[in-house]
């Protein structure tokens, strides 16, 4: 049995411990924002936020999370009370298909949250392990060069 | 094989043409639909009649209104789009329209979401467009009747309609036809609101489904869950035509959560109660499967694909006098170009989830194209088509045919194997090692050029690996898993000498822009150029292909593109001025002056002269193009900086035009305008699947090269060309198809040196620097 802190609410899972992260949060807790992108640590898709680092959960084995507070896209905001910085890709449209949007908003935030005065090409590099095969890349590099200037 | 094996439904489902026979009115006033919306010949049986008003549309008796459309969403925004056009033709809120699409339950069959039709097929004449039209005129109608008053006195906005000049009477569409149908059938002559009318089209409406999307609440299919559903994964031949010699089960035997190891001809998987725990029994399961069929050899795969026999050959146009122009040009300038075989990649692995039960499936599918997923899947299942209803949901990307339908057969093949619902999702090397790339190319390309260095004639051709495509009528064979289970893809049919053209038909982008293709002493090209051939060699492939955005399209714009600016290299011209001479298109020519002004090209020959062989060197390309020929237009200009000592191509600067006819949504259009370009700047640089002697070797985002977030975005520019007063046209694949041969020829503008061949690695880029003449 393994105990998880998942935005704010703790759950009690019994899976291998090897499993990886995603799979519990994905498949046992039934969350739609990390996904399943590559399975190895690749492409972001799978991103949470772990003890306020954005990690890969896909790589990551859920006995390394056990009693940490996890936080997934769903704990930063809903579609009626979003998040600042998912405001700022609604208000960017900043999406084609969607399916990255979780690794690109979770690494934004962690590294900007570290670094609130990040130059654009640290915010660049922080986002060098996450993908987007549509190429949303203007509008969301515009999303968060908003979020990062609200912030400041 | 495949015929033998299907079911007398599936064969109904084949003949289209007895069909239609008897349903001859459906076609009429559908006449101008696009080839791939009617290439089969029809809608299929059991879809809603395209004619209907009620196939289209329904109003509930509180007003809202449910649209039906076979357009999907993929993330291009085309829902939006549609949402729109229906509140705008019907005259009611954009908020009070609920569109449902690709649903084999509800939805009018429209073939594919594919290949830049989704306004050409729902916004000009017919179909949905046509339908709200033609509802928001009953309802006038019917209102008319009600409050005693004549149509021209009445007026509709909202869902309200009242008499001109007086609100106070009013009857909303609820009390007209709430609930009810409308058993009315499409009328072609229903008015539609020009576009100066448009409250709704037109606009930048955001997208409704991004604030989901960014808050971890969107369903895409790989979230659906049903009650009882297992897992599964699939073990793919290990090299290229491998078939199974034997499967040890009991190399699993006992492991946690299995339940069913699943083996039917050539198709290996195995479902559990957890997917964590599928992958492992799948990786562990024992298979003996035999030597693979052998790979062509890398290095010289294009040699061999020039001299591959048999052949299929088609020909675009041929004025018949190419060679004897030629022969008198005062100059001919010759190059081959080459596109290697790129993969779709999209970025979630694909996932399909099916519930077979008994002689009954339910399938949550991201296939492009749900009616013939449905008949197909049904020959796969062995059921009969009516019994399977295929559901559309999202995928990650798409961009053509990536591994969505595959998946599809997969997940119904396992439920089928445990009668119980099973959701699949691909892993990262399945997916790029079970998908339909897009063609690799060899293209030769000729022209021949006067004293004034003007084009006298212009040769074309080329050969392109085929093998499968997107699953159609019949053809669950042409994706892998179809294979596996005893399908076989279309046949290889060979032709040789091509029968000459019928007509124009530009789908491929095969006949250059600045040829003027004459059919019957008419020109259908967009150019100049009288005496033109262009000619294409089809090859049987090693490896599946499948349309990958702007398929064939891309390839041959490349080639184009660049030769032209060959072409006014060799006759000292500036490349914009030296394009403009050669078209005679309005539009072509429009999004190219319109991109060369916001750029502010810079007018003079290419290469810039004082080249340095050494450092940095920076330029600026050009390309443009009239998609499909007639499906769109884009021209663009980039901005490049090459170092020229690691051959590192930085593309600096993108301006895009592009003109699609009246514009839906500018902020969607600008969006697709700006990932078009960005996707296709990532295949041009660094896209290439590899291979070694049996099988894929890129397997993941190590191996399959490209652009992720984190790299240094060109500024990027878009003009928007607005045409209220022409057709809509495509516009999802038109920056895609020209961004390879801007960057292209700025790369020759920049150093001297001619970049042939796709992706622009610094290898290459390096090679061909050596080759120049640069001081």
């Amino acid at each position: 049995m393994i105990t998880l802190k998942v935005n704010g609410r703790t759950h009690t899972v019994d899976v291998d411990p090897a499993t990886p992260l995603l799979y519990v949060l994905s498949d046992d807790l039934e969350l739609r924002g990390p996904k399943f992108g590559c399975g190895l640590g690749q492409c972001g898709a799978c991103t949470v936020i772990l003890k306020g680092a954005a990690v890969k959960s896909c790589v990551t084995p859920v006995r390394a999370a056990a009693g940490a507070e996890i936080t997934t896209l769903e704990g930063l905001g809903t579609p009626e009370k979003p998040h600042p910085i998912q405001q700022a890709f609604i208000d960017e449209q900043a999406a084609q298909c969607g399916f990255c949007l979780n690794g690109v908003i979770l690494t934004a935030k962690a590294f900007l949250d570290k670094h609130p005065k990040a130059t654009e090409e640290e915010i660049q590099q922080a986002l060098s392990g996450v993908l987007c095969r549509c190429f949303t890349h203007v509008r969301m590099y515009q999303a968060i060069q908003k979020y990062a200037k609200e912030r400041a | 094989m495949i015929r033998e094996s299907m079911t007398s439904d599936a064969l109904a489902a084949l003949s289209r043409r007895g069909f239609l026979k008897t349903s001859g009115a459906l076609i009429v006033g559908f006449t101008m639909v696009r080839p791939s919306e009617g290439q089969f010949g029809g809608p299929s049986p059991g879809a809603p009649p395209m004619n209907q008003l009620d196939s289209w549309l329904a109003i509930a008796a509180d007003g809202n209104v449910t649209a039906y459309s076979g357009k999907e969403e993929l993330g291009q925004g085309i829902v939006t789009a549609q949402t729109q056009l229906v509140a705008e033709e019907l005259s009611v809120p954009f908020e009070r329209v609920k569109l449902i699409y690709c649903d084999t339950a509800f939805t009018p069959d429209q073939a594919y979401t594919s290949g830049s039709q989704s306004h050409p097929a729902n916004f000009n004449h017919s179909n949905l467009a046509q339908a709200a039209a033609t509802a928001r005129e009953a309802l006038v109608q019917m209102a008319s009747q009600q409050l005693g008053l004549p149509v021209d006195q009445l007026r509709a906005a909202d869902g309200v309609i009242s008499p001109k000049g007086d609100p106070s009477k009013k009857v909303t569409y609820g009390q007209l036809v709430g609930g009810k149908k409308f058993n009315l059938t499409l009328d072609p002559k229903a008015r539609r609101k020009p576009p100066s009318e448009w409250t709704v089209l037109g606009k930048p409406v955001p997208r409704p489904d991004i604030p989901e999307i960014v808050t971890g609440q969107f369903e895409f299919v790989h979230n659906v869950r049903v009650p009882g559903m297992l897992h599964g994964r699939v073990v793919r031949p290990p090299v290229i035509g491998a078939t199974v010699m034997s499967v040890d089960e009991s190399s699993v035997a006992g492991m946690p959560g299995l339940v069913k190891v699943v083996v039917k001809k050539n198709f290996v998987g195995v479902v559990a109660e957890r997917p964590w725990q599928a992958l492992q029994a799948a990786e562990k399961l024992k298979v003996t499967w035999s030597a693979g069929a052998g790979l062509p050899k890398r290095d010289s795969f294009f040699e061999q694909l020039r001299n591959q026999k048999p052949t299929r050959d088609i020909l675009l146009v041929d004025s018949k006098d190419v060679e004897q122009k030629l022969s008198l040009a005062a100059s001919v300038v010759k190059a081959t170009y080459l596109h290697p075989y790129q993969a779709h990649g999209s970025m979630g692995s694909s996932c399909a989830v099916a519930d077979v039960q008994g002689d009954k499936a339910t399938i949550w599918s991201p296939t492009q194209g749900v009616w013939y997923q449905k008949s197909t899947a049904a020959m796969v299942l062995g059921l009969k088509p009516e019994n399977v209803r295929v559901i559309f949901r999202r995928g990650s990307g798409c961009y053509g045919l990536n591994a969505a339908d595959t998946v599809t057969y997969d997940a119904a093949l396992l439920s089928q194997a445990v009668g119980k619902p099973v959701r699949v999702q691909l892993t990262r090397k399945d997916e790029l090692t079970s998908e339909n790339y897009g063609n690799a190319f060899l293209m030769d390309e000729r022209a021949g050029l006067d004293a004034q260095g003007n084009i006298i004639a212009w040769d074309h051709e080329a050969w392109s690996p085929t093998l499968g495509t997107r699953p159609g009528p019949g053809t669950p064979g042409n994706v892998i898993t179809g294979t596996l289970v005893g399908f076989q893809p279309e046949p290889f049919t060979p032709r040789s000498p091509a029968p000459d053209p019928r007509g124009f038909n530009n789908n491929s982008n095969g006949i250059p822009s600045y040829a003027a293709a004459l059919f019957d002493g008419v020109p259908k090209g967009a150019g100049t150029v009288r005496s033109s051939r262009v000619l294409v060699h089809n090859v049987p492939s090693p490896f599946f292909t499948g349309p990958l955005r702007s398929p064939a399209r891309f390839q041959n714009t490349f080639a184009h593109e660049c030769f032209m600016d060959e072409l006014a290299a060799h006759a000292k011209a500036d490349p914009v001025e030296y394009r403009l001479r050669h078209l005679h298109s309005e539009r072509v020519i429009g999004v190219l002056e319109a991109a060369a002004k916001a750029a502010n090209w810079d007018t003079r020959p290419s290469p810039k002269a004082g080249l340095r062989k050494n450092g940095l060197a920076t330029g600026r390309g050009v390309a443009c193009v009239a998609y499909e020929g007639d499906n769109g237009y884009t021209g663009i200009v980039t901005e490049v900086e090459v170092d020229q000592d690691t051959g590192k191509i930085a593309v600096k600067r993108v301006v895009v035009a592009i003109d699609a006819g009246p514009i839906s949504n500018p902020d969607g259009l600008k969006n697709q305008a700006e990932g078009g370009a960005l996707q296709g700047m990532s295949r041009a640089l660094l896209e290439e699947v590899t291979w070694d002697n049996e099988k894929v070797t890129s397997i993941d985002w190590r191996t399959y090269h490209t652009l992720p977030l984190g790299f240094a975005l060109p500024k990027v520019e878009c003009v928007l060309v607005n045409r209220p007063d022409e057709e809509a046209t495509g516009a999802g694949e038109t920056s895609i198809t020209v961004i390879a041969a801007a960057i292209g020829n700025a790369v020759f503008d920049a150093t001297g040196a001619r970049l042939r061949q796709i992706p622009f690695t610094p290898e290459r880029v390096k090679a061909a620097l050596k080759g120049t003449g640069a001081a």
